[in-house]
């Protein structure tokens, strides 16, 4: 039984990993950067929900549309303020500029909500249910997590692969010079792409903190970094890459948690993921790049 | 004397023109403490600006020349950090002479710390771009992980060593814990000088700006901007990619042993050897040139200053840091910026004074 429980939270943590990648590989697979400010938007996401909930009592969907919205504004904002001008610049200098951003949402969540940690009150109202006479106990928190992992990822396939925006999307991905020539709106596309994926972690803001209810204003650096990983994981730029990386990278971390040691965990996920890269050095599903000479 | 300077090569003089400026940097830091006159910030800061300048340089070697993005060069500076913190505290007593068992400590720091640079380096640099990025990160994250997790004690049997906790070492009577998981390694002799860390910079430099202008540098650049030409004209890619991983290495191992003999104390925590700090010394390399020695060092010097002399502003310190950061990235792409930059640079107009054509006006005007 312990292994189904640990199994079922290793989904559920993994479900928001894949929720949070998901913002990273869509932006690495269109604008080509890595956006290390993406775990910072969680962090943003968790404490526009605990203002909106817990200080102004509003109720909890309103929070978490409004959560939604910022995060969306504020993705766009980023990254016509900070990226847009770095279009031609090389990527290292855009990853700089990434990680500027990041600090900033940092300190400036540390300078309006202070130093403190906020005890987050979760989102989720559901009751855990409890199988096999008890023995296995899976919180509500981690049905929801699931659920809306799942119900996310569903729509954002049909969205990217069925309709006219999002097959832009791939096209700016595979040939940005060839989409502008087809007439593809390539900034627009951009921007769009931004504002999903700080949408979805908004979401997975709402439920991380919902799952971990401390919330302080480095929540989002370490999920940040494990997304990060599960997308490398999966082969980055790879939509169903970046789902199922994330949900076996919490999978592996929860597993080795439970059997190996809780401090052990972080390094045998950086094992895990070295040793897929060198197996394949694209990720799992990363698309092999021929080299041309 | 004009003549014989206009014969020296281009690099030749930008080279002079580091060390020159190194040493101005040098002379006015120690005029400055012979007379007093230095304030107790400043004076706390030195050894800091030499340990993270030498850090920069090394770095600037894997990214600038090289070409290679690497997010875990915190981990070699942990690895020469804790290999030598616990050689000094080891040989407190068997070595009474402060030199020689800071110099043994120096030349150990680095020596691991160039052995996990091979270790690491053979699997990682067959990959590329932000997947060698990301391993390295990963590295370096386990590295800080795993160092927190060591409990290391020696008594009259030897040494012992435990990943769990400090009982499970099983000490004699006699025993006594040097690395202690979580809680790190303390007591370590406080050596580290400006004196010894300016010494130290200056040999990085002098190492850095000999291997970028050798047959070996100029290999491992050609790898950088064509690795497939470099490879079919018979460069061995993995032995140079290799050599100048290991040396870099190898001095940011000799910029831990500096960053631990200052401390008396020393742990690893996300702030001084995790992904943070890799970053942080990252950003100096970007920000100072990627490619360029000096910039590098100016950039460190700067920018490991700047947040210390803003501590008046408390809260707001870091987020002034973070928007100069992106404000400097941002006007450093700017195309009209660049041109009035290359009007003004001190390498084009060593160049075109070389040349004698007209930009060279404009630039002396």
């Amino acid at each position: 039984m312990d292994f189904l429980s640990y199994l079922v939270s290793g989904i559920s943590l993994g479900s928001i990993y894949a929720l949070i990648a998901l913002g990273y590989t869509m932006v690495y697979g269109i604008a080509k950067m890595l956006n290390f400010a993406h775990g910072d938007i969680i962090m943003v996401g968790g404490y526009v929900i605990f203002t909106m909930c817990t200080t102004w009592g509003l109720p909890t969907p309103a929070g978490i549309i409004g959560a939604i919205i910022i995060c969306t504004v504020l993705g766009v904002v980023i990254e016509r303020v900070a990226y847009k001008p770095l279009r031609k610049a090389t990527s290292l200098a855009v990853l700089i500029t990434a990680i500027g951003v990041s600090y900033f949402l940092q300190n400036a969540a540390l300078l309006i909500f202070g130093s403190g940690t906020k005890s987050f009150t979760s989102v989720v109202t559901i009751p855990a249910i409890h199988l096999f006479d008890g023995a296995l106990v899976i919180s509500g928190e981690t049905i929801v997590t699931i659920i809306v992992s799942v119900i996310i990822m569903i729509v954002l396939s049909l969205f990217i692969n069925k309709t006219k925006p999002g097959r832009a999307m791939l096209a700016v991905s595979e040939d940005r010079g060839a989409a502008q020539l087809m007439g593809v709106n390539v900034n627009g596309t951009i921007t769009l792409t931004f504002a999903i994926g700080s949408a979805l972690a908004a979401i997975a803001g709402a439920l991380l903190c919902s799952a971990y209810p401390a919330l302080s204003s480095t929540t989002g650096a370490m999920p940040g970094i494990k997304a990060f990983v599960a997308a490398v994981f999966g082969g980055i730029g790879s939509i169903p890459g970046a789902m199922i990386g994330g949900i076996l990278l919490g999978v592996i971390e929860n597993l080795s948690k439970g059997y190996i040691s809780t401090q052990l965990s972080d390094t045998i996920v950086f094992c895990v993921l070295i040793i897929v890269l060198l197996v394949k050095p694209t990720g799992l599903f990363g698309k092999k790049i021929d080299e041309k000479v | 004397m004009a003549e014989k300077a206009k014969k020296l090569k281009l690099s030749t003089k930008s080279n002079l023109i580091t060390y020159a400026m190194l040493l101005v940097f040098f002379i006015v830091m120690q005029t400055l403490i012979s007379t007093d006159s230095i304030s107790s910030l400043l004076n706390g800061l030195l050894v800091p600006i030499c340990t993270y300048s030498i850090l920069a340089v090394s770095l600037n070697l894997v990214v600038g020349i090289l070409g290679d993005l690497s997010l875990g060069h915190a981990g070699f500076m942990c690895v020469g950090a804790y290999a030598s913190a616990f050689f000094s505290v080891t040989f407190a007593d068997a070595i009474p002479q402060d030199w020689l068992r800071f110099l043994l400590a120096l030349l150990l720091g680095g020596i691991v710390a160039a052995f996990f640079g091979l270790i690491i380096g053979i699997p990682v640099l067959r990959l590329k771009g932000d997947y060698l990025a990301i391993v390295t990160l990963a590295f370096g994250e386990i590295i800080k992980n795993i160092v927190n997790l060591l409990y290391v004690g020696i008594d009259s049997k030897g040494l012992h060593v435990s990943l769990e906790s400090s009982q499970a070492l099983g000490l004699e009577a006699d025993g006594k814990m040097i690395i202690k998981g979580a809680l790190g390694i303390t007591g370590t002799p406080k050596d580290s000088t400006f004196l010894i860390g300016f010494i130290l910079l200056l040999i990085t430099v002098v190492v850095s700006l000999n291997l970028i202008n050798s047959r070996t540098g100029r290999a491992v650049m050609a790898i950088r901007d064509n690795r497939i030409a470099a490879e079919s004209i018979g460069i061995n890619v993995t032995k140079y990619k290799l050599i100048v991983f290991m040396i870099s290495a190898f001095f940011a191992g000799i910029a831990g042993v500096l960053y631990a003999h200052n401390l008396s104390s020393l742990t690893a925590t996300s702030k001084n050897f995790g992904y943070n700090m890799s970053i942080t010394i990252l950003v100096f390399v970007v920000l100072g040139g990627i490619g360029s020695t000096r910039g590098s060092i100016i950039a460190a010097v700067i920018l490991t200053a700047l947040p210390e002399y803003l501590r008046s502003l408390n809260d707001y310190r870091m987020l002034i840091y973070s928007i100069v950061l992106i404000l400097l990235m941002l006007a450093n792409n700017n195309e009209r910026l660049n041109v009035f930059k290359e009007k003004i640079s001190i390498t084009n107009f060593l160049r075109n004074r070389k040349k004698g054509n007209t930009l060279d006006k404009e630039a002396k005007s």
